[in-house]
């Protein structure tokens, strides 16, 4: 609960007239949310190709990519690729899926977009953090790919980057000198953006919401960027002096990461003292929760998008919301199940093992109160809904295959294999892909003041959902028949029978990825030509809804900021919109409270 | 006038060259006239190569399935002569005979998980060809002493791939190892001027030199390096026998 | 388009559900003492995720078909049991399920862990490095000589570092590059790395351990059933990392003893 007077001491920031301060360095949320998705939809063109690589390199070892030279000075003999370009291949499309599409995308794009405007705000409360950490996280990623283009390339040890592999320099492999130092400072540097983030989030949530708005009135998507953002700003905390230790191990020639009595061509390398398990658990602080911080915003556009389209509200509005908590704090007390056969003492491994179980139980009562809710609903189906419905079989799929990586005995089995890269393909990275799509087409007419097209929206998601199953479901039968994830081709041995499921596979990858491209063509064409859309579209009942013109205007609101008179998703009723009363809207209606 | 003066200067310009080019013409096949040759002997018994297993790679064990593998770091022929010993000429050469390194591109091949040659004698500035006859991938990784102004790189060649050609700046013994099948190793060893190295019954001759007094070096890689005085009159070619005591 | 969605994830799941049950594509076949829990803990976490799965996409797919393209004027229904059932649902049955797998999870995982090698156990020393695995056995005096880092040679085979020169115990060690392992006796393998991360991983053995570098770990395990296998390496550990492999070969003491003979001339 709020008042006004909050508000008045923030700055009120005219809108700016030039090209530079309107497009290029914005103080406006929007314009830095825009400018997030702008850069998580480079970053995930990049990731998907590089993932066409690997996967054709998978499926046809020694077959030559044409134009593949044309990557990599030395990785590419001839087009075929060698082992430690497809490892360079790897590492880099997991760093840029991970920290700059999953991460962007859901929580800094949409957040940043919406959050203010959900919770009643002209805007965040540091403009000038925001830029910042836009900026930062976007040189962050420029810093990335350069490492195409320096040296032996970019790094090879995986975005774990576990050391000593990471800590001893060139010696353990091309790309591993200034490679893994242009990773580290890639990586701490996006943490800085994302910590300037998560605390303008934070204060957002906490300080600059409107008359009426409690935090219970606050929509599903909010709490969830609210919540993510408090993950972000303890996981990114502790990534980022592991960076500069892991940098300082190559420049300083200190040795955090890095034992004495290691042999490398023959030659014991200089260094003595360090810690290899140091690095995995401060990793793993922070790889667990970062898990979280990609899908719970999916989490929550995909309950926000799909109560909407059930045209009732959710079974229970406060469960979600707690339940999205206890996955947040859960998640720093599980990460150890990365570790079970790490060497670490066997005791930790099942102290990690509980808790990495229990937290299937807020998932599960999630997942419930979705199914739960669809009951006696009146579902619309549009690309929007489609893709949060596609997102609940996802992250079922995906889940469910938790309950193997959490028992230290059965990952014995499992543990690095196929089946790890499919689960969390599956429940972190396609679930929130979806999460991004389905807030993509919901979102699209607010931001741009146009609908997308429906019908190339539907065609994007039945290869979409298709696909997904065709590429990560045989991933979990390969990892039950041993093949270990990582290599780059598969010697005569137990796995190479299993090369004809991997050409599968790629081709499923390929034409599914082809299929992005009608997202992509959509996304363009209705950006410029698509039908004008009206402020209202969907018949939604958040603040987003309730701006003077679309796209909002510069402070959100105009003049008068709104006043909230209702729980979020006030659907089922009877009033004078029909269905649904608004949240800044008066009027007094009969309404179901969704209270257990 | 100005015309008949520029035309004069080019004219003589033309000259000049063409003579400076048949002078230099003559050194080279002056220097085409004389060699060294002699051979390279291991005194006492041939130390014991341990042999190679190669389980880790199926297709390298498969090569090797009938006659196991050893060490190359000493090989002796029936006549006791010792193979893959690297000579070349330390002292005396004159300038000319070194302002240049051979067209010829040298080849060093992958073949059935070993190196071939086991020791690749070059000049430094000429360009040798890495390739492989094998069906599995292997990784290519010189390791000279960055000070030299080698510089050090670690390249892999899955089959099919292009050939890599490279050449290395200084004179430096360079170990070369693959990383993905750990017993492979090898040497380049990089000299100033022209070389030679021992066939199997450890003859060698070193051809192109012209008529002078030299140093000639035979280098093992086990048994370090001996030096001796030569002299190689116009016609007539120098003699230099080694032997090596073995350990 | 609804009902033709509720379809599609019906035949996805049904779909997915048949290369597990028809063991398609599975584990190989146990070889080791300590493995029965390890893949009863398997077909039972299989049963109770492989239920949750097909059951939540049914009725993910049910509510879809029953629920869409509501005639005009039809209302909104709430859930029966509300939230409330929900969440002791999630609690109860999820909860109990996840507790029992944690439970005896745990028993199969002490089998492993907390149970220390028999005193007959007969010691085998594992070394890992970019990217080769080198085992090696102490040979008649039943001693494995000290290792100096300095001296460790690939280019001539001194993988362990061994001065044969001046330490008697280091003539008599048999450095390999299979690993032979006699049956039905118990292994205690010494693990440790040579310089970065690595893992050994036996499928049949139903082991799987990471070296770490710096730390001396162990292993301990006996195999029943004579065969060559394969051990692979699943920490990335370099460009070579997809062929760091070596193999087992469990043999009758007898092929063993000859094994070793033959070992020890190659030396």
């Amino acid at each position: 609960m709020h008042d006004a007077s909050a508000h008045n001491q923030v700055a009120h920031h005219a809108p700016p007239t030039s090209f530079i301060r309107k497009h290029v360095f914005s103080l406006d949320h929007k314009v830095i949310g825009k400018q997030y998705y702008g850069l998580a939809l480079v970053a995930v063109l990049v990731g998907m190709a590089l993932s066409w690589l690997m996967r054709i390199h998978l499926g046809w070892t020694n077959f030559a990519i044409p134009g593949l030279h044309l990557l990599s000075k030395n990785g590419a003999p001839g087009n075929v690729m060698t082992p430690e370009f497809y490892l360079q291949l790897m590492t880099m499309h997991a760093t840029i899926m991970v920290f700059f599409v999953l991460t962007t995308a859901p929580f800094a794009a949409f957040g940043n977009y919406f959050l203010p405007i959900q919770v009643g705000a002209e805007d965040m409360p540091f403009p000038h953090f925001n830029m910042m950490s836009f900026w930062v996280t976007f040189v962050a990623f420029l810093v990335l790919v350069s490492s195409f283009f320096v040296g032996q390339g970019p790094t090879l040890g995986g975005w774990t980057q576990y050391a000593p592999l990471s800590a001893l320099g060139e010696v353990t492999g091309p790309g591993q000198g200034s490679g893994v130092v242009l990773w580290a400072i890639s990586i701490a540097m996006f943490c800085v953006g994302q910590l300037l983030g998560s605390l303008n989030f934070i204060t957002t949530t906490l300080d600059m919401r409107t008359r009426g708005m409690s935090l219970w009135r606050l929509p599903l998507s909010s709490w969830s960027w609210f919540i993510t953002s408090c993950m972000g700003l303890t996981a990114f905390a502790v990534l980022m002096p592991a960076c500069i230790l892991l940098i300082l191990d190559h420049v300083a020639g200190t040795s955090f990461f890095a034992p004495g009595g290691s042999v490398i061509n023959d030659q014991v390398q200089p260094h003595s003292g360090g810690s290899t398990l140091l690095w995995q658990h401060l990793f793993w602080f922070f790889g667990h929760p970062e898990v979280y911080i990609a899908i719970v915003p999916g989490m929550g556009i995909v309950s926000h998008v799909l109560v909407t389209n059930m045209r009732k509200p959710m079974l229970s509005h406060r469960v979600l919301v707690y339940s999205f908590g206890a996955l947040a704090v859960l998640s720093y007390m599980v990460y150890g199940h990365h570790m079970f056969v790490s060497g670490m003492n066997p005791v930790s491994s099942l102290a990690f093992s509980f808790p990495t179980l229990i937290i299937t139980i807020p998932s599960t009562v999630i997942v419930l109160i979705w199914l739960g809710s669809l009951y006696g609903a009146k579902l619309r189906i549009n690309a929007a809904s489609l893709f949060s419905l596609g997102f609940i079989s996802m992250f079922i799929a995906g889940g469910v295959s938790g309950f193997f990586l959490a028992q230290p005995s059965t990952d014995i089995m499992l543990h690095a294999t196929y089946f790890v890269v499919g689960h969390f393909h599956m429940v972190m990275g396609v679930a929130a892909m979806f999460g991004i799509f389905a807030g993509t087409y919901f979102w699209f007419p607010k931001m741009f003041g146009r609908m997308m097209n429906e019908t190339l929206g539907r065609i994007h998601f039945w290869f979409s959902f298709v696909g997904a199953y065709a590429i990560f479901m045989p991933f979990h039968y390969l990892g039950m028949a041993g093949n270990v994830r990582r290599y780059q081709a598969f010697t005569p041995d137990y796995m190479q029978p299993l090369v004809p499921l991997h050409q599968f596979i790629t081709i499923a990858a390929l034409v599914t990825g082809v299929a992005q491209l009608v997202f992509l063509y959509n996304l363009f064409h209705s950006r410029f030509w698509g039908k004008p859309a009206s402020d209202n579209p969907w018949q939604a009942t958040s603040l987003e809804w309730s701006t003077p013109t679309t796209p909002p205007p510069h402070n959100n609101f105009g003049d008068k900021l709104p006043e909230v008179y209702h729980d979020p998703y006030q659907y089922g009723v009877e009033s004078s919109l029909g269905d649904y009363v608004m949240q800044a809207s008066p009027e007094q209606v009969k309404t179901v409270h969704d209270e257990a | 006038m100005r015309k008949e003066s520029s035309f004069a200067a080019v004219l003589s310009a033309v000259v000049l060259v063409c003579s400076g080019a048949l002078i230099l013409n003559q050194k080279v096949s002056a220097a085409g006239e004389g060699k060294i040759s002699g051979t390279v002997r291991l005194d006492g018994p041939a130390p014991h190569m341990k042999g190679i297993e190669m389980s880790k790679d199926p297709y390298c064990a498969k090569a090797h399935a009938n006659e196991p593998a050893h060490l190359e770091q000493v090989v002796v022929g029936s006549n006791g002569g010792l193979q893959n010993v690297v000579l070349y000429i330390t002292e005396g050469l004159p300038a000319s005979a070194l302002a240049e390194a051979p067209k010829e591109v040298l080849v060093f091949d992958q073949k059935n998980c070993m190196y071939t040659p086991h020791v690749l004698a070059m000049d430094a500035g000429q360009t040798f060809k890495v390739t492989s006859s094998d069906q599995t991938t292997h990784n290519i990784h010189p390791l000279p002493n960055p000070m030299t102004g080698n510089i050090p790189w670690n390249q892999s060649q899955p089959p099919g791939a292009a050939p890599i050609e490279k050449s290395w700046k200084a004179p430096e013994v360079i170990p070369v190892k693959c990383n993905i099948h750990p017993w492979m190793n090898g040497w380049h060893v990089v000299v100033k001027g022209p070389y030679a190295v021992t066939d199997g019954s450890g003859n060698y001759s070193i051809n192109n030199v012209p008529p002078g007094n030299y140093a000639v070096t035979a280098w093992q890689e086990l048994y370090g390096t001996q030096t001796q005085k030569v002299t190689v009159a116009a016609g007539k070619a120098g003699t230099a026998d080694f032997t090596f005591k073995a350990k | 388009m609804a009902k033709f969605f509720a379809i599609t994830i019906l035949v996805i799941a049904i779909l997915s559900a048949i290369p597990i049950l028809r063991h398609t594509w599975w584990m190989a076949e146990d070889i080791s003492t300590h493995g029965a829990p390890i893949d009863e803990q398997m077909s039972e976490t299989m049963a109770e995720a492989g239920i949750s799965f097909l059951a939540s996409q049914f009725i993910l797919a049910f509510f879809i078909w029953k629920f869409s393209n509501p005639r005009p004027g039809e209302k909104i229904k709430n859930f029966p049991g509300g939230a409330k059932a929900m969440v002791w649902a999630a609690v109860l049955l999820v909860g109990t399920e996840v507790l029992a797998l944690g439970v005896f999870g745990a028993k199969a995982w002490a089998n492993v862990y907390f149970t220390p090698p028999s005193s007959s156990a007969m010691p085998v020393q594992v070394q890992s490095g970019q990217f080769a695995f080198y085992f090696r056995y102490p040979g008649p005096d039943g001693k494995f000589a000290p290792i100096h880092p300095e001296l460790i040679s690939e280019s001539t085979q001194n993988f362990y570092g061994l001065d044969t020169n001046n330490d008697p115990d280091a003539k008599d060690d048999i450095v390999t590059a299979e690993m032979a392992i006699p049956v039905n006796r118990e292994i205690h393998l010494l693990m440790h790395s040579k310089d970065v991360g690595h893992s050994f991983f036996v499928p049949e053995l139903r082991v799987q351990q990471d070296f770490v570098p710096g730390l001396d770990l162990s292993l301990h395990f006996t195999a029943t059933k004579v065969g060559r296998y394969e051990i692979v390496c699943t920490q990335l550990c370099g460009l070579g990392h997809y062929n760091m492999k070596a193999y087992l070969s469990v043999l009758s003491q007898q092929d063993f003893d000859d094994w070793m003979k033959k070992e020890a001339a190659m030396q």
